[in-house]
């Protein structure tokens, strides 16, 4: 069972978690920090599993994180779930954001969480994997986005409009949000 | 109203949406929360709105701020009805902002029900699966229990999509309604087998989930899971299985056995790294449950240590740190093959990772040897000097411990070193271990004699630097550390060389700050030091030195008698009074010092840690009675200080509720003589506990090596463990030189020499002598002492409730509930119901009464009541008379399938544990053939049910029968169990009695024949392809079940699974298998390959092995058998040689083999039959001697028919070739003699297939 999956950036800041147990708003902040203390202080090349997380879990439990860039990857797992699968499974998850926001970067997942949340709801279910095959995972949220673009969107386009000429008139809108080079390199791992 | 919308739009065309919220939030980094909090009061504005979309939006955003770590609960009731909303997009905000943020104690949680459920049956597929993920995440247990019975019928959904939801989904509604898990558990089994890969993988996942938790009740399903393992090529359900199998392995070692092989072939075959490392675990576990009795187990050994060893040599770091996980798991059983790679783990313990030095650590545990250990702790110690992290040093430090400790101090042959390592040790910031090193020292202190003077020294300057010890208030642990010296230099004060030194350490005012427990042990031993120091003093110089030590005694003491300790406060003021009255009995010079010695006279022995536990009560003793009134609850609140040392097990008083005869008794009374004699607690005659051991039996065999300190150390100050690395070489350098002596003086006066004692174990071992010797005192037991019940499961473990078992057959009241108004509906007909909803319930209940006529059946009636209710599900018109006696008919179709289970292990009563016995009981054939060549093999009559094939050759003996499967869109289903697909058929052909007693021909349906039938003999499809010395090639037929209408256009594929078993004793590799393709039958070969190249076999046999291969032929027309012949050749390679080799064969494409098993309702049946495009044709067979049912079964089984309906000795049935002819058979049966006409679209393909059923009935 996989009990959390977070991430963060390289200072801690969420992106997206996701529990698959209950804890309340401040634990699960407090996991964030003690788990970004964690995997923060690791070198690249040192292995991706990690025990000890106090909080989360126990001794069952192993945090199996990747580095991308910017982003930290972590899932929170207990000792039914094979380390190297997921692993693999993570690099499935990125890949596939790959795909879905095609080169994915950091912003992309700080201002649609909501559509990273659907996405990896095709990949794990209630804590436990659903699919693992990526032209799967692309396929049932390609159609679900189609089935949400039939239906007008959320924010439909004259919303957009709106919101666009609303950004022209706020002076302190960011225009130089720095985008650099913070593309996730999705390095082409062996496959599983 | 209308002005009231508009204003509303325009409102929310300045609403702010999710990327304006994240993009405001990153614009006020300074003042963050303040704008956070503005942006919540416009989303409770947003959300007072009626229009939807705004709420969603709303929603939107507050599922971001929750994860910045806002409470977003006060809007549950809004995420509600978001959830609620018609469209997709506003639904899916919903379910994800409360798969975010709602949990058992939502309140809203129980208004959801109706929406969930009427979600779950929405006609749109992602309405459903929005609905499944976002309760997968806030199940509770009421709406388990409400919605279980609608997700079970989801199980059955014709999206896969859906299906692999559902699947996953009732794991987690078992956690919260366990009584859900039996009735779903057939149905869930069921998906095992499912067509999609993706459900496949799921129903993997959820009974691997709780298989885990309760491995005993899924037992049963081994025989499955190892069919799956043989079969499937996805990882993620391989591993998921592999890893189950560790789990069930100690339940069972048989499962061990028979699992080496294939996995072991898959180790060797398996390219990717997490396979091989599950498979390389799982090999451990069960080497390990087999631990005893299997010495031929040592290459499986040797081979996972080897892929360990290339794991931890890789550089990936990852892999690195598996293989010592997974190496520590070997360690616990087979040391041995770990020690051999010591080399590589030491080298571990320097890596820059510190998880793999962790794991490097726990690996040394049993690296040590007598010789290395000192080396090893010297490594160790730098290490500790290096780590920066108090974890990864208090890891350390733990370890070094545990490593010189372990099993009695083996390997420590210098005590003096040992406890210079635990000295230094001491001088660790900040670790928690303080009171491990104490008990530590005390231990080896009193079972060690001889390093008594050493180590009081040591302690006595501990004490003296005791301001080091507690000189901050990070050091706060280590000053247990203290403790042990304090007792130390009190219990053996006369090794002391300045006893008054050490008593104005130990009564210094700064002691007045350490924790209770450790002054208390200060009062006590100051009182013994002060005993000792009298004694001196009295003998030589006259009273007044003796005197000045009682007033510092005097002095000193009332610092602790205010002490806010109890335990402190009272042995001070004990021993206050006791110097005061020694002081005034100086002042009339009366010599005390021997009294006050004798306070403290009598040495302490070591005792085995439970010693004390287990001294069996004497009779008579009723713990457990109050032998005061009891006492009122109020004392609890003043809970006394725990003493750290006496580490207090759980108390598990039994009652005693005896009846014991006199027998018993005096045995008692015996045992507990003889424990006496060996519990040191017992203070007998003998005040030397020296000598009591050495008579005592059964400890003859501790190296207790009386030998004088060659090496008498006296090291200044505080020890330096290293000197002693030195030194300790220097003496065994001695050693070895003093045995050689005496080796050569032994040798000359052979026979004169009296039988030295102790000559034992490890010195011959190893050579090495140790300096000290250890008392241990084994740990006597009493005879009758119960084993230890400590390790009690977790009560509030949520899985506890999942241990149900599984075999039982369903009860009345375990059904899931229905909605009500639905089945108040329903009343008048439960099966209609049941159509509705799923046709459980009222299929079991009715089950259940049966099932008490025939007990001995019904577990495994019970497995099969899944594919029964799927079955009727189907039937769209029953009604309740006719599905009673439906009911009824089920039984005889039952009935041949069990007994011929029985037939294979007569002796057993249940089927389902037959079955299992019986799969497990074929442990050594080798693995993938295993299920239906051991059936084969066992059973003596079935080679003539094997051989079907019409016009097989003389010059080919053995005939051959091909499988063919369909791929394209159509996902491949294999069934290589014999016996299961017997299973299946039956159950088709139950399906469709059935379906004829619905018709209304009832008096067809042979109720009364049923207990007559005989059993059917097993039959198998594997049949000898081709062999010689080196290989056996065995061809399977598997039973395909898809339909084909995907695939009709495409031409037609036939899978064929061949199995290769290594027969020699070389290990074969390099095969490739190669055909002449005719025009109308090719080998499918990769692109790019010529049409004559052979096709390489994607493994290699090491001997004794044997693997499966799958080729797959296309053909164009099926109507003729075909033929096909090919080579095989390989090499096989020995030690020194390799040789070229091959095999010819022939390949045999029967019609038969065209056949795909089809079910076909009778009126679609009747149907076919009156369109009069079938031509006719029919046989007759004489002399068929078998039951009619055995009959079908046989065509059915070899000919993938399926019966339509069956009138006593009369029974039509169907099938369809791949490409799409509908073949029809009336079968009749009078005397030995059966008829069978036949219709079919395509005559020629009818006319070959009769021959066929023609063959196989002339070979039985």
């Amino acid at each position: 069972m996989i009990k959390a999956i977070l991430i963060f950036n390289n200072h801690g800041k969420p992106r997206l978690i996701r529990f698959y147990q209950y804890f309340a708003e401040d634990m699960q902040q407090q996991i964030i920090r003690e788990t970004f203390h964690l995997v923060s202080k690791r070198d690249d090349n040192v292995c991706n599993f990690l025990e000890g997380g106090s909080l989360i879990g126990g001794s069952d439990y192993k945090l199996i994180y990747r580095h991308y860039a910017t982003l930290y990857f972590v899932f929170c797992v207990d000792s039914s779930e094979s380390e190297l699968g997921i692993l693999d499974l993570i690099q499935v998850f990125v890949e596939t954001l790959d795909k879905c926001f095609e080169n994915v970067c950091e912003l992309d997942l700080i201002f649609h969480m909501d559509k990273v949340h659907y996405i990896l709801q095709e990949v794990v279910m209630g804590g436990m994997v659903l699919e693992t095959n990526m032209n799967e995972i692309v396929a049932q949220v390609e159609l679900q986005t189609r089935m949400e673009k039939s239906e007008g969107g959320l924010s439909a386009a004259p919303a957009r409009a709106v919101s666009a000429v609303k950004n022209m008139n706020l002076p302190e809108i960011p225009r130089n949000i720095n985008i650099g080079d913070i593309n996730i390199k999705v390095p082409s791992l062996s496959p599983f | 109203m209308a002005l009231k919308i508009v204003k509303g739009s325009i409102d929310r065309m300045f609403d702010k949406n999710l990327q304006d919220l994240v993009r405001g939030i990153r614009n006020h980094k300074e003042d963050e929360a303040k704008y956070i909090s503005t942006c919540i009061d416009e989303i409770k504005q947003e959300l007072k709105q009626d229009n939807i979309a705004v709420k969603a939006n709303a929603v939107c955003k507050l599922t971001y701020l929750q994860m910045l770590g806002y409470d977003v609960s006060w809007a549950a009731f809004n995420i509600v009805e978001v959830m609620s909303s018609s469209k997709f997009t506003y639904k899916r905000i919903g379910y994800l902002a409360a798969s975010q943020c709602f949990h058992e104690s939502t309140d809203v949680i129980m208004l959801t029900t109706n929406q969930i459920r009427k979600d779950l049956s929405s006609p749109n597929q992602y309405d459903t699966g929005v609905a499944l993920t976002g309760l997968s995440c806030f199940v509770t247990p009421d709406l388990a229990r409400d919605l279980a019975n609608d997700i079970m019928t989801l199980m059955s959904h014709t999206k896969p999509y859906i299906r692999k939801k559902a699947v996953l989904i009732m794991y987690k509604v078992f956690l919260k309604y366990p009584e859900s898990l039996r009735p779903a558990f057939p149905r869930l089994k069921e998906k095992l087998e499912d067509p999609d890969p993706g459900v496949q993988s799921a129903a993997v996942n959820v009974i691997c989930e709780l298989a885990r938790r309760n491995p005993k009740n899924y037992l049963s399903l081994a025989p499955l899971f190892f069919k799956l393992m043989t079969s499937s090529t996805n990882n993620w359900v391989l591993i998921k299985i592999i890893k189950l199998f560790g789990a069930l392995t100690p339940l069972e070692p048989r499962l061990g056995k028979k699992l080496i092989e294939p996995l072991t072939n898959l180790i060797h075959s398996t390219s990717a790294m997490s396979l091989l490392y599950e498979c390389v675990n799982t090999v451990i576990a069960v080497l390990i449950s087999l631990s005893s009795g299997m010495p031929n187990h040592s290459a499986s050994i040797q081979l996972c240590v080897q892929k360990l060893r290339i794991l931890i040599e890789d550089s990936d770091q990852n892999l690195k740190y598996l293989g010592l996980l997974a190496m520590s798991k070997i360690l616990k059983t087979h040391p041995k093959s770990v020690q051999s790679h010591k080399d590589l783990i030491l080298q571990c313990l320097d890596d820059k990772d510190e998880s793999i030095r962790l794991r490097a650590l726990d690996l040394l545990y049993g690296m040590v040897s007598k010789k290395n250990l000192m080396e090893i702790v010297k490594k160790l110690m730098l290490h500790v000097d290096k780590a920066e992290g108090t974890t990864y040093r208090d890891e350390l430090l733990t370890k070094i411990i545990d490593i010189c400790s372990q099993s009695n101090y083996q390997y420590i042959t210098n005590f003096e070193w040992y406890i210079s390592i635990l000295v230094e040790l001491t001088r660790l910031e900040g670790t928690r271990h303080g009171h491990l090193i104490a008990s530590q020292m005390l231990d080896v202190a009193i079972r060690v004699k001889a390093i008594r003077v050493f180590a009081v020294a040591q302690m006595a300057t501990l004490l003296d630097n005791a301001h080091l010890l507690t000189g901050n208030v990070q050091r706060k642990g280590i000053c247990e550390v203290l403790y042990a010296a304090a007792w130390i230099c009190g219990e053996f004060s006369e090794h002391l060389e300045n006893p008054m030194q050490t008593l104005e350490a130990m009564l210094r005012p700064k002691v007045a700050t350490l924790p209770g427990h450790i002054q208390a042990v200060y009062v006590q031993n100051a009182a013994k030091l002060f005993a000792t120091v009298l004694k001196s003093q009295e003998g030589n110089t006259e009273g007044t030195a003796a005197q000045e030590t009682s007033q510092l005694m005097i002095d000193r003491l009332p610092l602790f008698v205010q002490s806010a300790n109890l335990e402190v406060q009272e042995r001070a003021s004990c021993i206050l009074q006791l110097v005061k009255y020694i002081q005034k009995l100086q002042q009339k010079d009366v010599e005390v010092a021997e009294e006050v010695c004798a306070l403290f006279a009598g040495e302490l022995n070591p005792v085995a840690p439970k010693a004390q536990k287990k001294v069996p009560v004497p009779e008579g003793l009723d713990l457990d009675a109050w032998i005061n009134e009891p006492p009122s609850e109020s004392e609890s609140e003043d809970e006394q200080p725990r003493a750290i040392f006496a580490k207090e097990e759980p108390k598990h008083s039994r009652p005693r509720h005896t009846e014991v005869d006199e027998k018993e008794l005096a045995r008692r009374r015996e045992a507990r003589k003889q424990e006496q004699a060996n519990n040191p607690f017992y203070i007998k005659a003998s005040p030397s506990s020296q000598k009591v051991y050495q008579e005592a039996p059964g400890v003859e065999h501790i190296p207790v090596v009386q030998i004088d300190l060659s090496v008498p150390l006296k090291v200044p100050g505080l020890p330096m463990s290293d000197q002693y690395v030195k030194l300790e070489e220097e003496r065994r350098q001695k050693e070895r030189a003093e045995k050689k002596k005496k080796d050569k003086k032994k040798r000359k006066e052979k026979r004169s020499g009296r039988g030295k004692k102790h000559d034992s174990g490890p010195e011959s071992e190893e050579d090495i002598t140790p300096a000290h010797m250890v008392d241990i005192v084994t740990e006597e037991m009493p005879e009758n002492a119960l084993p230890s019940d400590d390790d009690e499961k977790d009560p509030n473990d949520p899985h506890k409730a999942l241990d149900i078992d599984l075999d039982r057959p369903l009860a009345d009241s375990e059904k899931l509930p229905v909605r009500s108004h639905r089945a108040a509906e329903a009343l008048k007909s439960p099966a209609e119901d049941g159509e509705a909803e799923s046709a459980a319930p009222p299929e079991l209940k009715k089950k259940s009464s049966k099932d008490k006529r025939e007990k001995k059946k019904d577990k495994d009636r019970d497995r099969k009541k899944s594919k029964e209710e799927k079955k009727k599900k189907k039937h769209k018109h029953e009604e309740k008379e006719e599905d009673l006696l439906g009911g009824q008919a089920d039984e005889p179709v039952v009935q041949p399938e069990e007994t011929s289970e029985v037939a294979a292990l007569p002796s057993s009563t249940s089927a389902e544990v037959s079955d299992l016995d019986f799969w497990l009981s074929n442990a050594p054939v080798p693995s993938n053939t295993q299920e239906a060549a051991t059936v084969a093999e066992a059973a003596p009559v079935p080679e003539a049910a094997s051989c079907t094939a019409p016009d097989s050759e003389p010059d080919e003996p053995k005939d051959t029968e091909l499988e063919e499967t369909k791929s394209s869109k159509h996902k491949k289903k294999k069934q290589k169990k014999e016996k299961e697909e017997k299973e299946k058929k039956k159950k088709k052909k139950h399906h469709h009695h059935h379906h004829h007693s619905d018709g209304g021909a009832e008096e067809s349906v042979q109720n009364g024949t049923v207990e007559e039938e005989e059993p059917l003999p097993p039959m198998s499809n594997y049949c000898l392809l081709a062999e010689n010395s080196y290989i056996k090639m065995m061809m399977e037929d598997a039973d395909q079940v898809n339909d084909i209408q995907g695939n009709l256009q495409d031409g037609s594929q036939v899978v064929v699974s061949v199995i290769f078993e290594n027969k020699c004793e070389s290990f074969l590799k390099s095969m490739e298998f190669n055909v002449l393709d005719s025009l109308n039958c090719k080998l499918q070969r990769p692109e790019g390959s010529g049409p004559h190249d052979g096709l390489t076999v994607p493994f290699q046999l090491p001997p004794g092995v044997s693997n499966e291969a799958r080729f797959v032929f296309t053909v164009q027309s099926i109507v003729m058998p075909q033929k096909l012949k090919g080579t095989l050749t390989f090499i096989v390679k020995n030690e020194d040689s390799s040789t070229h080799e091959k095999l010819d064969f022939k390949l045999h494409f029967t019609c038969t083999s065209y056949l795909i098993t089809t079910p076909c309702y009778s009126d679609a049946f009747a149907k076919l039959l009156e369109s009069g495009d079938l031509k006719g044709s029919s046989v007759r067979l004489e002399g068929v001697n078998m039951p009619f049912h055995h009959l079908l079964a046989r065509i059915c089984f070899h000919h993938h028919f399926s019966v339509v309906e069956r009138i006593d000795s009369c029974a039509s049935m169907y099938s369809r070739s791949i490409q799409g002819h509908h073949v029809c058979l009336l079968v009749k049966t009078s005397d030995q003699t059966v008829s069978i006409d036949a219709k079919c679209d395509e005559p020629t393909l009818l006319g070959n297939v009769l021959d066929e059923i023609k063959q196989t009935f002339s070979q039985c």
